[in-house]
């Protein structure tokens, strides 16, 4: 069996510890998504990484693409009022 | 009572290690590379669990043996595994039809195991169910994965499950020295977990679409010493470096 013609690419994310976000750690190969998560377990928490995962089939993930940085991004870099540090805070305030 | 507890300590480890050994041999070898690593980490499970019981044995025993030299140290004869651990590695349908057979006896065994009156014995069964349990998981998964997949998978895991069956019977056969100890709580009574093993393998079987094969045939003797011819040349691998260079540490 050539695991690129019939099994499905799925990408995985761990949960290091309570509290903490899932994080994309990378991807694998499985039938369908339990067994996914079973490997999931097996490739990428062996050395005690996570408390908990998620699988998403990668074709269920939908990325910004390259030729849209400009139009994406860019816009962004000329508005530094968005930014809390753009302010000048009146002495009354301590800590925000 | 400390002679059975030695014998069944390495009986045990003995089970675990020939059993993990054989199933590195999918190492490199699986049909992908992710369950390549899951077959690696259910291998090196059962190694270690097979460590745990050797060193209790070496503690017990006492005779300046140590884990390392019950393992290394012995040939066939004086290895007690059950035949079912020591059977070629096979096709992957055959390593499957192994690991439901012997990953649902030992779910049923360690959960009463974790209540032995011997401590060490309990915490080892702690440590080693947990493992179990998922290689039970992941078993069980394959078996109706390929029983219940195309044509092809189907045959191949009713041949692979015919071929293997004869040897659960062994699962189930207490030693002498066993049996005191049964009778002391401390080990458990494993015939009395044929039903429970039964049902839960016929539950799956059918979920498979699999037949379950018939129970004319069996082959017992390793708990004796008396083992198939596998057992030489496996040991004659595994002990290779210890054998040529005596005492060698790395």
């Amino acid at each position: 069996m050539s695991s690129d013609e019939k099994l499905k690419l799925f990408e995985v994310f761990v949960r290091s510890k309570r509290g903490l976000d899932h994080k994309h750690v990378g991807s694998l190969h499985a039938e369908d998504a339990e067994q996914a998560l079973e490997y999931a377990r097996d490739c990428y928490t062996r050395r005690s990484e996570g408390v908990s995962l998620w699988v998403v089939n990668s074709s269920d993930i939908v990325a910004s693409q390259e030729e849209d940085a400009e139009s994406f991004y860019d816009p962004m870099d000329d508005k530094p009022y968005r930014h809390a540090t753009h302010y000048q805070l009146p002495d009354a305030v301590n800590n925000m | 009572m400390s002679q059975p507890l030695i014998d069944y300590c390495i009986a045990q480890g003995d089970d675990a290690l020939i059993f993990g050994q054989r199933m590195t041999e999918w190492c490199y070898s699986a049909p992908f590379l992710e369950e390549d690593l899951a077959l690696a980490n259910v291998a090196l499970d059962l190694i270690g669990r097979a460590q745990m019981f050797y060193d209790y044995a070496a503690e017990l025993a006492d005779d300046g043996r140590s884990a390392d030299d019950i393992a290394f140290l012995r040939d066939a004869r004086s290895y007690t595994n059950l035949l079912i651990n020591e059977l070629p590695r096979g096709d992957f349908a055959f390593s499957m039809a192994r690991f439901l057979i012997v990953d649902t006896f030992n779910v049923l065994y360690l959960e009463q195991l974790v209540n032995s009156a011997d401590e060490r014995i309990a915490a080892i069964a702690a440590k080693a169910i947990k493992e179990s349990r998922y290689h039970l998981r992941r078993s069980s998964d394959w078996v109706i994965r390929l029983g219940d997949g195309t044509e092809e998978s189907h045959e191949k895991m009713q041949k692979g499950l015919e071929e293997v069956w004869g040897y659960h019977k062994e699962l189930f056969i207490a030693t002498a020295g066993e049996r005191e100890l049964i009778a002391n709580n401390i080990a458990v009574d494993r015939e009395s977990l044929y039903s429970q093993w039964s049902d839960q393998i016929d539950a799956v079987l059918k979920e498979a679409t699999l037949s379950r094969p018939e129970d004319g045939w069996k082959v017992v003797g390793g708990r004796e010493g008396i083992h198939t011819e596998h057992l030489g040349h496996m040991l004659s691998e595994m002990q290779y470096l210890q054998r040529s260079y005596p005492g060698v540490e790395w």
